[in-house]
């Protein structure tokens, strides 16, 4: 176990540093500078700025004082926000794009959980068409579509929730609902068909043999195997709970890191794509290796061992 | 005591265990007769002809170009004329539709054709050598796949720039690596399998064997997770549309269609449902469709 942690978490450390490297020179890449899309400036301006940002560096001299950088958490300045660094924007971004991403995740797991266990109970009755036609919808359709019919109907046609702005609760409802239509329909999807599959398993039959009650058979037998699949779907999860950001806070208007990094690329802001990139995937790697150690607590078959099978 | 020989008669045995009495079916007989069983997947072969018809010819029996402008005819609501209405710029929106679902499922091939080559190469030379090589290939690909492909795809479309040929690569080179880790899978299942070993022992080389043996084998599973991946590049380019990497004007796509079209919502409904709808069903069928492959293609199924 230890063996494997260590491993493990070695290679996530790899993982990141080579994001962090390849979104540097992939950012330097890009012919013309950073500035180069403004309007003619004076030569001393363009010297100035470029000196200003450490733009006339040796590349490899900016790649180490970036690394260095990046191991401080320091992402360094913004080019459009002036005086701004992007930890400013990511410290005032953090906390509304945290908000809206724990309320999406908890919306996501609890209600595509019982939707899919709705489902399978009543399969192939009125509620499991119901259930499945939900899940079709929030597969299919692009979230800044389903975002946007959110906003403008039940938003401003209906008035049951505000359709902009932030400060208060019933703020996040809407952009949590559009959140996590995608994950929903997915989580929906997998519990129903692990749910039906473990019905129909052997110990279930002796649990109801037994004479046991049908919600203990549900919750204490059925449920708690049914939600393997759906651990494994977790790792994925995050990656759109944090990537599908972009599109909601945009839509909502909420200024969080979704929203920055959407106009920072309309904006060409190199330092807030790079700082988004390299902080996403870091909280990503390490979400997964935490997914990859709640399987051991959910399921016992599961070993980790340091050699991963073929 | 002995017997003459004639003594022996063969006998004419009728055993009717021993009779095939069905003719035998090749993989694809067998993987279309359970495709038509499945209604569901049927019914999105049905649609997604019916879409493919729709965008290829339909544009031949319009009476308007995608983007030539008319602005004596702006936000026209569906009409006789214009069965799907008009956009802010009077173009016609079933137009434009059929001419963004053209590129939209270009996008979807095109981006699939090309992951499907780098997986397949990639994959089956790492199944096909397997130790040492396999070992350090997984390795590359578990690194790729555990940072989000919508990242570096955002990155490469900032990198390369905007328009649809670079969409192309990007989405190619985006989604090769489920592709690879399937056919690798395939392989190494398959050349352990008796008629590789008889294919080697009769002088068949390495390339001979992955060519005509090992990849045919594996062309129901790649059809499955290619089926599976149009539609989701489809749904990438939609997202790149929205946040402004997608294809840039004139050139449609549905993506783009429902971008801008979203910001009518209010006063013209209909600039945004038309494209949105049409991405959902194409969606929808291709899911259909990919679903009904896997079942058809899948040896657990098989009755």
């Amino acid at each position: 176990m230890a063996r494997y942690l260590i491993g493990r978490i070695l290679s996530a450390i790899f993982v990141i540093w080579l994001v962090v490297t390849l979104t540097f020179f992939l950012m330097h890449a890009i012919p013309g500078g950073p500035f180069s899309s403004e309007k003619v400036l004076p030569d001393q301006v363009i010297a100035n700025i470029n000196a200003r940002y450490h733009l006339n560096d040796p590349l490899s001299k900016q790649y180490f004082d970036y690394m260095n950088n990046m191991l401080h958490f320091n992402f360094g300045p913004t080019f459009r926000y002036e005086g701004r660094t992007v930890n400013d924007l990511f410290a005032a971004g953090m906390p509304k794009t945290g908000a809206l991403g724990g309320l999406a995740t908890v919306i996501s797991l609890i209600g595509g959980t019982v939707m899919g266990v709705v489902a399978a109970l009543r399969q192939n009755k009125t509620a499991d068409y119901f259930v499945t036609f939900l899940a079709t919808i929030g597969i299919s359709v692009p979230s800044f579509v389903i975002a946007t019919f959110l906003q403008y109907y039940v938003g401003y046609k209906l008035h049951w929730f505000p359709p902009v702005g932030w400060g208060e609760m019933k703020n996040l409802v809407l952009p949590a609902a559009a959140l996590s239509a995608y994950p929903i329909a997915q989580i929906t999807r997998l519990t129903r068909t692990s749910m039906l599959d473990t019905l129909n398993q052997d110990y279930i039959r002796t649990a109801k043999a037994k004479g046991l009650p049908g919600y203990v058979i549900v919750f204490r037998h059925a449920l708690r195997n049914a939600l393997i699949p759906v651990v494994t779907f977790l790792g994925p999860f995050f990656a759109y709970i944090l990537t599908g950001n972009f599109v909601i806070e945009f839509v909502f208007n909420i200024p969080g890191i979704g929203q920055f990094f959407v106009t920072s690329i309309s904006n060409r802001d190199y330092p807030v794509i790079m700082g988004t990139t390299v902080l996403f995937a870091t909280l990503l790697v390490t979400f997964n290796l935490l997914v990859d150690m709640a399987y051991t607590l959910v399921d016992p078959r599961i070993k980790l061992t340091g050699r991963k099978e073929a | 005591m002995s017997l003459p020989v004639d003594a022996f008669t063969p006998l004419q045995h009728e055993l009717k265990a021993e009779v095939i009495n069905r003719p035998s079916t090749t993989l694809w007989q067998d993987a279309w007769r359970r495709f038509k069983l499945n209604p569901l997947a049927m019914g999105g072969l049905v649609v997604l002809s019916a879409i493919v018809l729709f965008a290829l010819v339909g544009p031949f029996f319009s009476h308007f170009d995608y983007k030539t402008n008319d602005l004596e005819s702006v936000n026209l609501f569906p009409n006789w004329v214009h069965p799907f209405g008009t956009d802010e710029l009077g173009r016609d929106i079933l137009t434009r539709v059929m001419f963004g679902a053209r590129i939209s499922l270009a996008i979807g091939f095109g981006s699939v054709l090309i992951n499907l080559t780098i997986g397949i190469f990639y994959g089956g030379i790492s199944g096909y050598l397997g130790g040492r090589v396999d070992n350090v290939m997984q390795r590359i690909i578990d690194i790729i796949f555990s940072v989000p492909d919508l990242l570096y795809v955002i990155l490469l479309m900032v990198v390369l720039g905007s328009g649809l040929g670079n969409i192309f690569i990007v989405l190619g080179i985006a989604n090769w690596v489920p592709m690879a880790r399937i056919v690798r899978g395939q392989i190494l299942s398959l050349r352990e399998q008796e008629f590789v070993l008889a294919a080697r022992t009769l002088g068949a080389g390495t390339k001979r064997i992955l060519m005509k043996h090992l990849l045919p084998n594996s062309v129901g599973q790649i059809i499955v997770v290619a089926a599976l991946q149009i539609p989701a590049a489809i749904f990438m380019e939609a997202f790149l549309s929205f946040i402004g990497l997608g294809v840039q004007p004139p050139l449609v796509s549905l993506g783009s269609m429902a971008a801008s079209g979203r910001l009518n919502i209010p006063s013209y409904p209909h600039s945004l449902l038309f494209p949105a709808g049409m991405i959902a069903v194409l969606m929808l069928a291709f899911n259909f469709v990919g679903d009904g492959l896997r079942d058809a293609f899948d040896p657990k199924m098989r009755k």
